[in-house]
């Protein structure tokens, strides 16, 4: 049974695969169907018709974590490492009954490669189904505070 | 310590036929005197008229070091001048683009201008009285750029007054910006959003060099571009069409024969551009109801025309691309002689089906964003070579790649597309736009 505590977990679980780079794991949390989204403006509606940083499917991101391990995947030497400091994420939907389970969870986010960090802050939103026994991601969205900036390279998963 | 400054020989000097001296990227002199130099001697980019469609619109950029900004005025004309109040010298506009209302007003003593520019009012006004003001260029308002052309609502301006014509700077390469805007069944673009920004820690010529290197794609690309296409293989199953996604990653991983017979065509004023006989833009699937649009606003023969040139990346000298094909326009803006900003901009088709902004929209963000693992196989070039330049082990840049000995200057011609000769065209250009203004006759000071 779903509750407000599972769909928590499975928001931490979800920071720590990333955290871990377990990206096999990672990406078998989203649905066939699943999305990350990345909006490149305030409150965006729409991913497909405005800009966006990233919009991409389970295809897309395959190619992104097979491109991590990559021999000739020059950004990657040295690799970047993440970490995901989350505020305790906001239940927004949790209906079983519905099938619909959405969570909003402020956080601050750092990626690292060689001697230089950035920094960024932002907000996931997590739209979950359930299927079977577990939940699945059908869209993360991730709305960085300073969406409009020029930010150097971000090569991981926020 | 100036070693370079208004020693046009010297500066002459870092430019060989077929090899570059590292100074022009990684010298701070060398930087500063792009900025007093090649910038205001160029017509650089300003924006698009689209941005600024109503009476109080404005815009703001930078020309080299110079912070200017565009505005419409309640005549319907646009105005270029510099972002500077003549009074104190208070930036007028901070922001990136906005709707000023009737006139322009400065924050901290509120001298107000008209949307083109003269002075409006001044607060007191009577303190000004016999004082001589009207005598003064404070009097005259906001100080105009001069210079400036628009041509088919691309906001051009040259900061120098004297120097080379637009025409006599342009010339044919316009001919990619025309069939940019042909591609619209209207004959029209607009710019719908902000652009995606993405900061490069290297000097803006490494990125403008790249715009038309076609012999690193296969090779620094294979981890994204050759991934993705490894990925579609073997996930594709039964699906026989080929994804937008994978169209556009695809060819990049083209062969250097690919690139080889698609051709560079060079023009005078160091422009130029890939993909002449076809282009990795060629083979993208059609667009349902496109085709019958474009064949009912130009006819037959001159909608296959129009869609039939398909150049790939089209280098303005100094600092913008055009890629006609897909709608973008990618800005470089140097910051420090280690420091660029990118801005890359989508442009709306007017009166063409959604996809095709929906296409030229996931372009941009594959390929030219900060989340771009195209744009991350690049970057990671430009750093290492900002880096690997201070090596005193060899301090020329090599772009020998298929020189010939008689190689002329300023001229048009069509070459094998692997060709370094834009790169060459290109920095003739700079030697000769950075010392335009410079006295001659000074001789090497070493």
């Amino acid at each position: 049974m779903i509750n407000e505590k599972t769909i928590a977990d499975f928001i931490y679980r979800e920071a720590e695969l990333l955290d871990t780079m377990q990206w096999q794991a990672w990406l078998d949390l989203f649905h066939p169907e699943g999305r990350y989204w990345m909006p490149l403006e305030w409150q965006q509606q729409d991913p497909v018709l405005q800009p966006s940083l990233m919009y991409e499917d389970l295809l897309l991101l395959k190619v992104r974590v097979e491109r991590l391990a990559g021999e000739r995947t020059f950004s990657q030497k040295p690799k970047s490492r993440c970490h995901h400091l989350l505020q305790a994420p906001q239940i927004v939907a949790c209906d079983a009954a519905g099938g619909v389970f959405k969570a909003r969870t402020s956080y601050i986010y750092t990626e690292t490669r060689g001697d230089l960090l950035e920094r960024y802050s932002g907000w996931a939103s997590h739209d979950l189904v359930q299927v079977g026994d577990s939940l699945k991601i059908k869209l993360k969205r991730v709305d960085l505070v300073n969406f409009d900036a020029p930010f150097g390279n971000i090569q991981l998963f926020m | 310590m100036a070693k370079y400054g208004n020693n046009a020989r010297a500066i002459e000097r870092l430019v060989r036929d077929a090899e570059v001296h590292r100074d022009v990227y990684v010298d701070q002199e060398i930087f500063e005197l792009e900025m007093e130099h090649l910038f205001p001697n160029s017509w650089i980019y300003v924006g698009h008229a689209s941005q600024l469609s109503k009476p109080g619109d404005f815009i703001t950029a930078n020309i080299g070091r110079q912070p200017v900004m565009a505005s419409r005025h309640t005549d319907g004309s646009i105005h270029v001048f510099y972002n500077r109040c003549p009074h104190k010298g208070v930036k007028i506009a901070s922001e990136p683009c906005g709707n000023t209302g009737k006139f322009f007003r400065c924050p901290y003593h509120a001298w107000s201008f008209k949307t083109d520019g003269s002075l409006l009012a001044i607060p007191l006004k009577k303190g000004y009285e016999g004082t001589g003001f009207t005598d003064t260029q404070a009097n005259e308002g906001l100080s105009k750029v001069k210079n400036v052309v628009i041509y088919r609502d691309f906001i051009f301006a040259r900061l120098s007054d004297s120097g080379v014509s637009f025409e006599d700077y342009f010339g044919e390469s316009l001919s990619t910006i025309d069939n940019m805007v042909d591609r619209s069944p209207e004959g029209k673009l607009a710019i719908e959003a902000a652009p995606i920004r993405y900061m490069h820690t290297c000097n803006w010529k490494m990125l403008v060099e790249n715009q038309t290197d076609t012999c690193h794609p296969m090779v620094a690309h294979e981890s994204s571009a050759g991934t993705a296409v490894k990925v579609w293989k073997r996930e594709q199953g039964d699906s026989t069409e080929t994804p937008m996604a994978v169209q556009l990653y695809g060819p990049f991983m083209s062969p250097y024969e690919f690139y080889e017979q698609s051709g560079i065509r060079i023009w005078p004023n160091g422009h130029g551009h890939t993909g002449v006989a076809n282009s990795i833009h060629s083979n993208y699937s059609d667009i349902d109801g496109y085709l019958g649009q474009m064949v009912a606003a130009y006819g037959e023969k001159r909608a296959h025309e129009i869609l039939g040139e398909v150049r790939h990346n089209t280098v303005y000298f100094p600092n913008i691309m055009v890629k006609g094909a897909v709608q973008i326009v990618r800005n470089f803006i140097p910051i420090a002689v280690d420091k660029t900003l990118v801005e890359s901009w989508v442009y709306r088709l007017v009166g063409a089906p959604d996809k095709l902004y929906e296409r030229a929209l996931m372009y941009n963000r594959f390929i030219n964003a900060p989340t771009s693992i195209v744009g991350h196989d690049d970057l990671e070039m430009y750093e290492r070579a900002q880096e690997g330049l201070k090596s005193n082990g060899n301090q020329w840049v090599n772009l020998r790649r298929l020189y010939e000995s008689n190689e002329e200057q300023d001229v048009t011609a069509v070459i094998n597309g692997t060709s370094e000769r834009q790169m060459r065209n290109q920095f003739h250009a700079w030697a000769k736009f950075m010392t335009m203004d410079m006295d001659k006759h000074v001789e090497a000071a070493e």
